[in-house]
């Protein structure tokens, strides 16, 4: 490839070069065995409760909708198995709160009838845009990159608002996390036809797959495919963390940076995740909703790591006895990438749609050494990548400074965790930041009501 | 799995960098500038380092141990540094008892009274060298000859900076500068050996450009105009040429006095130095201007010191004034 790291882009503030540990990027993706159990949450999602629609008693088929879509952010909930409603009770998601959620005893896998289960690849669409977005709500697809933002939200662009692309986010920043380039590799024309759907949703003119460097085989691939769909540019970028990141993402691959406090949708951009863009080639062409995903399970230690595609609702433990059993070192879980992931209290939690990983960290890694005072470095301010304050946030938070946190900008913070991985002293400053933004967010909610 | 997995908020990665590694890789850049001063000044070299880093670890720990009643942070390398940072900024042939007073003054007081590493508004080396300057002017101003390497009976002379500022003649050639062999400081001569140290901590990112190019770039800028102006007053002619005078006299200030040393390894002291980039330049550029300010129009023939300090001071004012560039402003 002729593409040197000086010509290709990336964004221009701040960033980390974490060691990215894909472990597993050759593993090609397997299919796990059915669990016997499926939880399926309710709150899968960004916005409203999913309504459930079936009892304790009730028969499902895989792919049947088991809970609706509650008002316009909100997404629809399909069984991924095939089997009987056992209850519908809470239980502990990954962040460790109790979750309503439909338990289905699974019994065979009968999928419904209407679902095009073949692996044929169908290119053309005759579909008017509406339609298109109303499968892709009748599927239930969310962003599949973690934050879970209903997909059929971000494709329609309020009135007056126009998308000028459509950005295929194949960047894949975190360390350990090889899904996405998994997917690019086996399901890459799948892929680019997702993302000429989403562009014929929208009337967008421009579609970019950005791919960091380190993919240089799926860089290749997506070029050699592209080149048959007109509009779509496959765009190599830089390694830097978190280039992921919805606005850092639009910067590199437009140049246009998103104003504080907007949406990707006001420089003209809708990003999707390159998972949701299969999901949604999936919901379009195969009528097939969103019941499995890609987890990378991964860790030094682990004697078997890779890829899987799992059904939502099985539990993380058995992904876990797929991968070979959690290793004797093991001292913390995370749901997840190792920047931006949650550490599970237990494997007990069900994989849900924003599921990206499992990773088993041992316990050099997993212990945070002490933390000592701020040595004045200003490694946090040139690692923030939305050139904020870090270190003058910790300490207005210690103090409870809410009102100067504020003015500060403290809600630009995306929460990548540049600065804690840069502090020489450990200084737990992201901690810090999210109860700064939890509780200006708060400030701000009540001022408005009152 | 042997115990119940560890629970904690992201990010769940480290890069692995600590104060221990930024304090030993800046003494680790030291120690170029140490063996030439060894060669040049012999057993006062020893003497005095060895005098200034035990006073200073020690003092540390006594400190925090029985004063404070905290824990100490000896072992991080700061006191060490900031020891060695204060014998390269004395004279070689320094009575100890001085040298035991100017530890105490840049731990005790310039450092642990403000709350330890990381709190401290100015450079404990330099102020502490600034206290021994005006308290003992005599002793602080006397230099060993270099290449005599005797301790208690050495012949003194004077600085370069000192033979340009008074006089003009006996000024020391490029290769002396370059090489150390003049006299001054203990730490400040010899300028390939110190900009190899600041080469090593760019190189490892301990440092970055911008404090370091912003000094050296004013000193130079301004020398260079004031030797190409005005050469006579400056005992800048060395040519008919107007801009040949301006190069020589202006890289004779780069090269001679602590400018170096105080740029590479005092100014870019993290603790008392701005946090944003734009910050660093600024406060470069003042670094730069008061040192020529000093070394031409002032009484001093040196004024890098003078020039930090008063920096130092307006660090917090720089910090609270200059912010980094937002991602992108408006409403938030």
């Amino acid at each position: 490839m002729k593409t040197s790291a000086l010509r290709m882009k990336t964004f221009k503030i701040g960033g980390i070069h974490p060691p990215d540990y894909k472990l597993t990027a050759q593993h090609p993706i397997h299919t796990t065995r059915l669990p016997e159990t499926a939880v399926v949450l309710l709150n899968q999602h960004l916005g409203a409760l999913a309504q459930p629609l079936v009892g304790k008693g009730d028969q499902v088929k895989v792919g049947q909708l088991i809970a609706k879509a509650n008002g316009f952010i909100s997404a629809n909930i399909h069984a991924p198995v095939s089997g009987k409603v056992v209850k519908v009770e809470p239980v502990a998601d990954v962040t460790g709160y109790a979750q309503p959620a439909i338990h289905i005893a699974v019994e065979g896998d009968e999928w419904l009838e209407s679902i095009d289960r073949s692996d044929d690849l169908i290119t053309t669409c005759d579909l008017e845009p509406k339609a298109i977005v109303d499968r892709i709500f009748e599927a239930g697809i969310v962003g599949l990159g973690g934050a879970c933002f209903p997909t059929h939200v971000k494709l329609s662009p309020p009135p007056g608002k126009q998308a000028s692309c459509i950005i295929v986010n194949a960047v894949e920043c975190e360390p350990y996390l090889t899904t996405d380039h998994r997917l690019l590799l086996e399901k890459g024309e799948e892929i680019v036809v997702g993302l000429c759907l989403a562009m014929k949703a929208t009337n967008a003119p421009t579609g970019y797959i950005g791919i960091e460097a380190n993919k240089k085989d799926a860089i290749l691939y997506l070029q050699s495919i592209s080149k048959k769909y007109p509009g779509i540019q496959v765009v190599p970028l830089q390694m830097k963390y978190p280039q992921g990141g919805e606005k850092q993402l639009i910067d590199a691959i437009t140049g246009c940076r998103v104003p504080s406090g907007k949406l990707p949708i006001d420089v003209g951009a809708i990003v999707l995740n390159a998972s949701t863009t299969f999901a949604i080639y999936e919901a379009v062409q195969k009528k097939k909703p969103l019941i499995e995903r890609v987890l990378t399970v991964t860790g030094e230690a682990l004697t078997q790591p890779g890829n899987y595609r799992v059904r939502i609702g099985s539990p993380m433990s058995m992904l876990a006895e797929e991968a070979g059993g959690v290793p004797e070192n093991t001292a913390k879980l995370v749901a997840g990438g190792p920047m931006m992931g949650k550490a599970l209290s237990s494997l007990n939690s069900p994989v849900t749609k924003g599921s990206g990983g499992l990773l088993m960290l041992a316990s050099e890694n997993a212990v945070r050494k002490p933390s000592r005072q701020c040595i004045r470095c200003g490694k946090c301010i040139t690692a923030c990548p939305m050139g904020l304050e870090p270190h003058l946030f910790m300490t207005l938070a210690e103090f409870e400074a809410w009102d100067q946190l504020e003015k500060a900008h403290i809600m630009d913070c995306i929460e990548c965790g540049c600065c804690t991985f840069s502090c020489p002293s450990n200084r737990p400053l992201l901690d810090y930041l999210r109860i700064g933004k939890t509780t200006v967010g708060r400030l701000r909610k009540t001022r408005q009501q009152a | 799995m042997k115990q119940t997995p560890i629970v904690a908020m992201s990010p769940h990665l480290h890069s692995g960098d600590s104060v221990e590694k930024k304090m030993y890789r800046v003494l680790l850049a030291l120690l170029p500038a140490f063996g030439v001063s060894l060669f040049v000044f012999g057993w006062g070299t020893l003497i005095t380092t060895l005098v200034a880093v035990t006073a200073c670890v020690l003092f540390e720990y006594l400190i925090q141990r029985f004063v404070l009643k905290l824990p100490t942070t000896v072992t991080d390398g700061s006191a060490a540094l900031t020891g060695l940072l204060l014998a390269f900024n004395l004279p070689s042939n320094l009575p100890i008892w001085i040298i035991v007073i100017g530890a105490l003054f840049a731990i005790g007081l310039v450092k642990q009274t403000f709350g330890g590493l990381g709190n401290n508004p100015f450079n404990p080396a330099i102020a502490a060298r600034v206290f021994l300057l005006v308290s003992f002017p005599a002793q602080m101003t006397t230099w060993p000859q270099p290449m005599q390497r005797s301790y208690l009976d050495a012949l003194t002379g004077a600085t370069p900076l000192e033979a340009l500022k008074y006089h003009g003649h006996d000024l020391p050639n490029l290769n002396d500068l370059l090489l150390g062999t003049t006299g001054g400081s203990l730490g400040e001569i010899g300028a390939l050996a110190l900009l190899l140290g600041g080469a090593y901590l760019l190189l490892r990112k301990v440092i970055t450009w911008h404090v370091p190019v912003s000094i050296l770039g004013t000193v130079f800028l301004f020398t260079f105009l004031l030797g190409w102006l005005n050469p006579t007053s400056y005992h800048a002619v060395v040519s008919t040429n107007a801009v040949t005078n301006g190069l020589t006299f202006a890289v004779f200030h780069l090269l001679s006095g602590g400018l170096l040393l105080g740029a590479l390894f005092m100014a870019t002291d993290y603790v008392t130095s701005p946090m944003t980039t734009k910050g660093q330049l600024i406060y470069g550029v003042g670094i730069g201007a008061i040192t020529v300010i000093i070394r031409i129009f002032g009484s001093y023939p040196e004024g890098v010191s003078f020039a930090i300090l008063i920096m130092n001071a307006l660090t917090p004012l720089i910090n609270h004034y200059v912010k980094p560039t937002r991602f992108s402003p408006g409403r938030s």
